[in-house]
């Protein structure tokens, strides 16, 4: 979905979101309340000035507007794959974002993610992944790395991670299957405005995640795993 | 006498870096707890998952710890790996340990175990964001052989201290991923002295990355953790408004440098050519005046 028909179905023109280049920034008005909107568009692949301009943006909206919630839009390929962002330390400008982001949770802001074209990897993690509440459209691809690749790299034939996806949701991108790991509190399709005003109107608190996955039989070990070493005595 | 932490072993560098006979593990090899998705995938288990975690002291004060063990799958994380880690960080949130050390060594996400591994690493950023807004500092030791990449540098990096070595390479992207998405003209993973300038130890202490750059020394990482013990800087509006301006000015001084010695002269270390050949103490003191401070 491109940026302006998604502005459209959440807000009814009743928006302000400009795009520059890959970068979206601006205020909507939804359920009487203005919120902050800030994200990456064309499937932007996330590099040091992006990260940084986010980045800005959020603790920006920190400081001039407490408490104003931020929806943020999540259209990524990922981090920049560039020896220069390396040089320059790209994983600090993405921890940078993170910060941001978790700073904007802990004031008492509300935020939420919503990925309507893309999440790759490291764009996903440093951004939206951040969010106390993370939802996605049904078209939406959610992953790691493709099938190919992930074949390439783990030298694992692409039809054996094809057939185990069909039984597992670890393996192969989508949206779906990150709903069942507990990533995605839902994933909205039909009325996109009314399913924005639900999700302003909850509560952020401690990582839900590992709960829900084990819920939803997505990802079971994790919870027993980290229960455990938070609460096990010490022998 | 001095013992290589870049050659030890995850365990050995977690024993050697904190008090001696102190360490208490927590879901030790023989609670079995190893990844539900490599046997399907016909790989062999780790009974730790590459990761060792526990309590013991340093220095006396008492610490919560990790420990990467690269030798298993690059120190990558998977499922049982990553819920350590947030578990360890969670029970920080709890008992308020006076610091957790993180002995980084990964590739970050583990393929094999792909969205498990991602979603995972999303946890331990959020829980060690979490350990800090309590008061907890949490301090990243990188000298292991696999460096510490992909979403394991950003957790680098949202720690209150970094501790490298100079043989320790922290980043995002490897270099053989950047190679295979554009080639070798734009980055020769081959080149170990481009690889080692662009990721290494020095140069992220130069560019305020690594806040302490010690020898590779088991004794020398626990010193410098010890240091750091009181080093606290929590998440809060002011650190991140001061940390926006740092990494903004960064990227304004060297946006358009194409190589670390390019970044090197222009902070104005006139033996930039000469870096690699210096030892700790003799790069330490050429660093002193022109290193940039996070």
């Amino acid at each position: 979905m491109d940026v302006d028909t998604l502005l459209h179905a959440l807000f009814l023109g009743c928006c302000n979101v400009a795009q520059r280049g890959d970068f979206i920034s601006g205020t909507a008005s939804i359920a009487a309340q203005t919120i902050s909107v800030v994200g990456t568009a064309n499937r932007a692949a996330i590099g040091v000035e992006l990260a940084l301009q986010l980045a800005a943006e959020v603790l920006r909206v920190v400081r001039e507007h407490p408490g104003r919630a931020i929806l943020l839009l999540v259209d990524t390929l990922g981090q920049r794959l560039r020896r220069h962002d390396e040089l320059l330390g790209i994983n600090a400008y993405m921890a940078h974002l993170a910060k941001a982001i978790d700073l904007a949770e802990r004031s008492g802001h509300r935020v939420v993610s919503l990925v309507y074209g893309q999440a790759v990897s490291g764009g996903y993690i440093a951004g939206g992944m951040m969010a106390d509440a993370c939802y996605a459209l049904s078209s939406a691809e959610i992953s790691v790395m493709n099938l190919p690749a992930m074949a390439r790299v783990t030298k694992i034939p692409q039809e054996r991670l094809e057939q185990l996806s069909r039984t597992s949701p670890v393996f192969a991108p989508g949206a779906e299957n990150y709903l069942k790991m507990g990533a995605l509190d839902g994933i909205w399709s039909g009325d996109l405005a009314e399913s924005l005003r639900a999700a302003l109107q909850g509560k952020s608190g401690a990582d839900q995640r590992r709960a829900r996955g084990a819920e939803r039989g997505g990802r079971t070990t994790a919870m027993l795993v980290s229960e455990r070493v938070r609460r096990d005595a010490l022998k | 006498m001095k013992q290589s932490y870049h050659e030890a072993s995850a365990r050995k560098r977690l024993l050697g870096v904190l008090d001696p006979d102190s360490f208490v593990e927590l879901l030790p090899p023989q609670a079995r707890v190893t990844s539900p998705h490599l046997p399907a995938l016909d790989l062999p288990v780790a009974f730790d998952d590459g990761v060792v975690v526990g309590a013991g002291a340093l220095n006396g004060r008492r610490v919560l710890a990790a420990s990467e063990e690269g030798e298993f799958m690059g120190g990558a994380v998977g499922e049982v790996h990553g819920a350590k880690l947030t578990g360890l960080l969670e029970r920080a949130v709890a008992q308020k340990p006076d610091a957790v050390l993180l002995l980084l060594e990964s590739g970050g996400v583990r393929l094999h175990e792909a969205n498990a591994g991602l979603i995972a690493v999303s946890e331990i950023m959020r829980a060690l964001l979490a350990a800090r807004a309590a008061g907890v500092v949490v301090i990243a030791l990188i000298g292991g052989t696999y460096g510490c990449f992909g979403g394991m540098g950003i957790v680098a990096k949202c720690c209150d201290v970094v501790i490298m070595s100079e043989e320790g390479r922290l980043g995002m992207s490897g270099p053989e991923v950047i190679e295979t998405a554009h080639g070798v003209e734009e980055f020769d993973a081959r080149d170990r002295a481009l690889v080692w300038r662009t990721v290494g130890g020095k140069h992220r202490y130069l560019l305020g990355d690594a806040d302490d750059l010690v020898e590779d020394d088991i004794a020398a990482f626990r010193a410098a953790a010890i240091r750091a013990l009181d080093a606290a800087r929590p998440p809060t509006l002011d650190n991140l408004l001061a940390e926006h301006a740092f990494l903004a000015q960064r990227l304004h001084l060297f946006g358009t440098c194409r190589d670390a010695l390019d970044i090197w002269r222009a902070l104005g270390l006139k033996t930039a050519e000469s870096v690699a050949l210096l030892d700790t103490a003799g790069f330490l003191e050429a660093a002193e005046k022109i290193r940039l401070r996070g």
